[in-house]
């Protein structure tokens, strides 16, 4: 049998069998004995006060089992937490109730909850509940919010101030005192619905006798939410089964714990039975958490040579009406680090302030601040080009922090440990053929035709770890991964993850890395994730961590394997371990070819543990508990080549190039899959998403209808390639790739369509770019320029 | 009031009393536990609850269960042959057309259906056609390089790829 490397090889997924035939395991797919659905009464208003409910024909209703207001809930359920509490900000964590107490602050805060005997009669019962509500005033944007007299949220929060974060790095005012250009902009990050495909859904079981609770969740993080779910509903931890095979997307947007995950806890408690929780996409829509949202004011100091010198944030971050899980960490440590990026300024100064609105929560979505802080800094080096007349190219290739400089330390304090921009600018600019097109530009503009070419060399921090630093910025948890490997005595292997990839596809790239080391078949190597019962810890599937962090794990508990397995075979072959190979899943005695045993064989003989050297426990099996020492930095170059139409503002995207570095590649096809899908998703932000609320608080793209979750016609084909520079301070070499289309291409395409229309003198469009938006600014352009005689 | 109702699921003939409100995705889901079909809107637009009535792609949460009475409807969990993968199946794995998964059942029954309708679809005709069904994980890009290769392999061995329906996957 012929034998490859596994390790670096596009291997074809072994999730998809289950997933392509139907035979997946989402949460809405469980049925338990017994089980009863509930249903959300959800608030119609902005902000109101509430002075009565009557829930009495609700619970006279057929088939409903109970009704639960607020007030049903008060001593008997703690608030549900924030768990990133950014330190020295003056942070406001004003008490988020599963159910509203008196007062509901965005449309779809929880009011009242109906458990029934099927979710139609749980939906009905809904109806029947009477709300009397004292309508208040609304505020709804970040910029409203900070404004004197505006409508007040929480009491304990005034001015709507949620935190004010700052952070500096240099002497920031001499580089502006110093500047021979000031170039200054505002940019708004619009506000984003995550959409994975699967709305949440949690199935609680509480079993009476046992006292101890199952629950099958959509979630990213089943251990983060099995402690929350400890603090929210007092069950003890270890008490506490979370499941969560098969999560349908995540994109953030599964990470919080969330008031209806509470609910279904708390009333199969309160009930003796399994209670099943699904939201509806309008539910998810409303009450589940959004991204983005960001106001920047930005100022960038530099030399007329281009050489980047100082910069100035200032952030406004539209919080929502609560603080969700994660939320005060996203605007703040996970933008304003990284807002430097691959570019050697040195004097850095950013201010966030985070408000409070009667909008629904916002947290992490792919990307999580980095998105915001690529698009940011990548703007401005436009800008910055623009104002010095500078190709767009040359004032990266000025700035770059050269590839002989890492570990570089830059003005966001982090350390870079390894980079080579150039390299990988040059070949996206090559793939793309950058001179003839800037021909072509100029050849079609004088047919009066806009094509624009957008760049974006973008480098991003991500594999979240390690767990000091998330101490250090307050997050109330750590990021390492434990990992086990466990070899049965068939030779089968089991490998425990405390992260949980849902979509990813670490069951393939994790049996790749462990049957690569093992010498075993992929197949024999199952990977078990999503379950708090089988699974020791785990801090969970978000920022690019999984591969970096937990599959560095499983990487050192492997190794501990063979390790041991070395040394019983050294005993059985009556040899010196010094004296063994192990290569191709055999341990042989070198230069006896003879004699030999493969790692099934030592399996079996350690499992059954007849004939251990002194002192070896039996079992083949090891664990590790790994913390890295630094976050990692993928980094590349994307380009985005767009034709504007002229008359209607439509923008069609060319070509689409992403050149990555994300370290070393385990399984390329699913790299560019993360790739494929992590743009998509950076254009959706371009071109045609956002969330928009009316005066009343009322989210008025409530639905897949009236918000455009990009489909086909509207992706292009994207052309991938990658560099490799390997990350040096994991054993794995691999940084990480979940989040990196999305942080490197939204100003990428913002960028070719300022180019495309920058004979008009237009600098910047607010997004997303939709012909409207697009032909307006070209209309206003042309309008302005008209009377001077300016083309 | 209930009505009763007769519908062939997955070549399995299914005969129940149901509400005249219930959607046919959820008469699949709950009352015959063929959960392959997803529910991912509210209003028609995602494509997840894609399944054939009567050889004809429909999004299941637009239809009554009881518009369904005496129809033939075909779920994901009828496309494989035994071991044998539909050439759709076969090619969505092969081409990492799925990421998630959750959307997948839905592409799988609309690209069965446009396969059907125009077997030899050009990158255009694939993203067009396709347009009713949303993905959030992977761009597009590999669904349409598996319908492509799915199209070019049905073509080459049109035999090889008929519709089964195998017993036992009519639900439970």
């Amino acid at each position: 049998m012929s034998v490859t490397r596994l390790f670096g090889a596009s291997v074809k997924r072994r999730e998809d069998p289950r997933l392509i035939t139907g035979r997946g395991a989402y949460t809405d797919d469980i049925k338990l004995p017994g089980m009863l659905h509930m249903a959300v009464l959800r608030s119609p208003y902005g902000h109101a006060r509430i002075k009565a409910i009557d829930t009495a024909k609700a619970k006279a209703h057929p088939g409903v089992r109970a009704v639960y207001t607020g007030a049903d809930l008060l001593g008997r359920m703690n608030p549900i937490p924030c768990a990133w509490l950014i330190p020295d900000s003056d942070l406001k964590v004003p008490a988020y109730h599963a159910l509203a107490k008196d007062t509901v602050r965005f449309t779809g805060d929880g009011v009242a909850m109906v458990i029934a005997d099927d979710p139609a009669t749980a939906r009905d019962a809904l109806d029947l509940i009477d709300v009397d509500y004292e309508p208040l005033p609304v505020v709804t944007s970040q910029e409203q919010a900070a404004a004197t007299g505006a409508p007040q949220l929480h009491d304990d929060a005034p001015g709507n101030l949620a935190f004010h974060w700052k952070f500096a790095h240099g002497d920031v005012d001499a580089a502006f005192r110093d500047a021979e250009v000031v170039v200054k902009h505002r940019f708004v990050q619009q506000r984003l619905v995550p959409n994975a495909m699967e709305p949440r859904s949690a199935v609680a079981s509480w079993n009476p006798g046992a006292e101890e609770l199952l629950i099958y969740n959509t979630t990213q993080n089943p251990h983060i939410a099995r402690f929350l779910t400890a603090v929210t509903t007092s069950i003890p931890e270890n008490k506490i089964r979370y499941i969560a095979r098969d999560v349908g997307g995540g994109f953030g947007s599964k990470i919080p714990f969330y008031p209806g995950d509470a609910l279904a806890v708390f009333a199969s408690k309160d009930l003796g039975l399994p209670v099943k929780w699904t939201e509806d996409r309008r539910e998810n829509y409303v009450a589940t958490i959004h991204g983005r949202d960001q106001i920047t004011e930005v100022e960038m100091a530099a030399k007329r040579d281009g050489t980047m010198t100082g910069l100035r944030v200032k952030a406004l971050s539209n919080m929502g009406a609560y603080l969700s899980t994660a939320a005060p960490g996203v605007p703040t440590w996970l933008f304003a680090l990284i807002v430097p990026g691959c570019y050697t300024i040195q004097n850095y100064a950013c201010d966030v302030f985070g408000y409070f609105t009667n909008t629904t929560p916002t947290d992490a979505y792919r990307g999580a601040g980095r998105p915001e802080a690529a698009f940011l800094i990548e703007r401005m080096a436009d800008l910055l080009a623009a104002e010095v007349k500078m190709d767009p190219v040359e004032i990266r290739r000025k700035n770059f922090i050269p590839a002989d400089a890492f570990p570089y330390t830059t003005a966001g304090t982090l350390s870079y440990d390894s980079g080579n921009y150039q390299a990988a600018l040059d070949k996206a600019l090559a793939m793309v053929d950058y001179a003839g097109l800037r021909q072509k530009q100029a050849e079609l503009r004088q047919q009066g035709r806009y094509l624009g070419i957008g760049l974006s060399t973008y480098v991003e921090v991500c594999g979240l770890a390690p767990s000091a630093a998330a101490g250090a910025m307050g997050f109330q948890g750590g990021l390492w991964e434990p990992a086990t490997v466990r070899v049965l005595a068939t030779g089968k292997v089991v490998v425990l993850t405390g992260t949980n990839p849902h979509g990813q596809g670490e069951e393939t790239t994790f049996a790749q890395m462990v049957g690569d080391m093992l010498g075993v078949p992929v197949e024999d190597v199952d990977v078990v994730h999503g379950d708090t019962g089988a699974i020791p810890m785990g801090w969970g599937t978000y920022g690019s961590r999984t591969t970096a962090v937990g599959g560095t794990a499983i990487y050192k508990a492997t190794v501990k394997v063979i390790e041991k397995a070395k040394k019983l075979a050294a005993h059985l072959l009556e040899a010196s371990p010094d004296d063994l190979e192990f290569e191709q899943g055999s341990f042989r005695v070198k230069g006896s070819p003879g004699k030999a045993k493969t790692i099934q064989e030592i399996a079996l003989m350690a499992n059954v543990a007849w004939n251990m050297p002194e002192g070896m426990e039996p079992g083949l099996e090891e664990s590790t508990f790994h913390d890295p020492t630094n976050f990692t930095f993928p980094f590349g170059t994307h380009i985005c080549v767009v034709e504007v139409d002229a008359d209607t503002g439509e923008v069609k995207i060319e070509r689409y190039i992403a050149v990555d570095d994300v370290g070393v590649v385990i399984n390329p096809m699913i790299v560019d899959g993360q790739v494929h899908g992590g743009v998509a998703q950076g254009i959706g932000q371009a071109l045609y998403e956002h969330a928009i609320y009316d005066e009343g608080g009322n989210l008025i793209t409530g639905s897949m209808m009236d918000y455009t979750v990009p489909n086909a016609t509207q992706i292009p084909t994207i052309e991938t390639a990658r560099t490799e520079t390997p990350c040096p301070h994991n054993l794995t070499g691999v940084k990480g790739v979940g989040e990196t289309g999305t942080i490197a291409s939204t100003q990428a395409v913002v960028n070719a369509v300022v180019d495309a229309l920058s004979p008009l003198g237009i600098s910047d469009i607010e997004m997303p770019l939709t012909p409207e938006r697009v032909w307006r600014a070209m209309r206003a352009a042309q309008a302005s320029a008209a009377p001077t005689g300016q083309p | 009031m209930r009505q009763k109702i007769s519908v062939n699921v997955n070549g399995v003939p299914r005969e129940n009393e149901v509400e005249p409100r219930l959607l046919l995705v959820q008469y699949l889901r709950e009352s015959l536990n063929l959960t392959g079909t997803h529910i991912g809107c509210d209003t028609g637009q995602c494509g997840a609850c894609t399944v054939l009535l009567d050889g004809q792609a429909v999004k299941s949460c637009m239809v009554l269960a009881v518009q369904a009475n005496g129809a033939q409807v075909r779920t994901v969990e009828s496309l494989a042959s035994g071991d044998a993968y539909h050439p759709v199946q076969q090619a969505f794995w092969d081409l990492h057309g799925l990421q998630c998964g959750f959307c997948t059942p839905g592409f799988l029954m609309a690209t069965v259906s446009l396969l059907q309708r125009n077997p030899n679809p050009t990158d255009a005709e694939i993203r067009e056609q396709l347009e009713g069904n949303l993905c959030r994980c992977t761009g597009y890009q590999n669904i349409v390089a598996a319908v492509r290769s799915a199209a070019e392999k049905m073509r080459a061995a049109p035999a090889a790829s008929p519709t089964p329906m195998p017993a036992g996957a009519g639900g439970e």
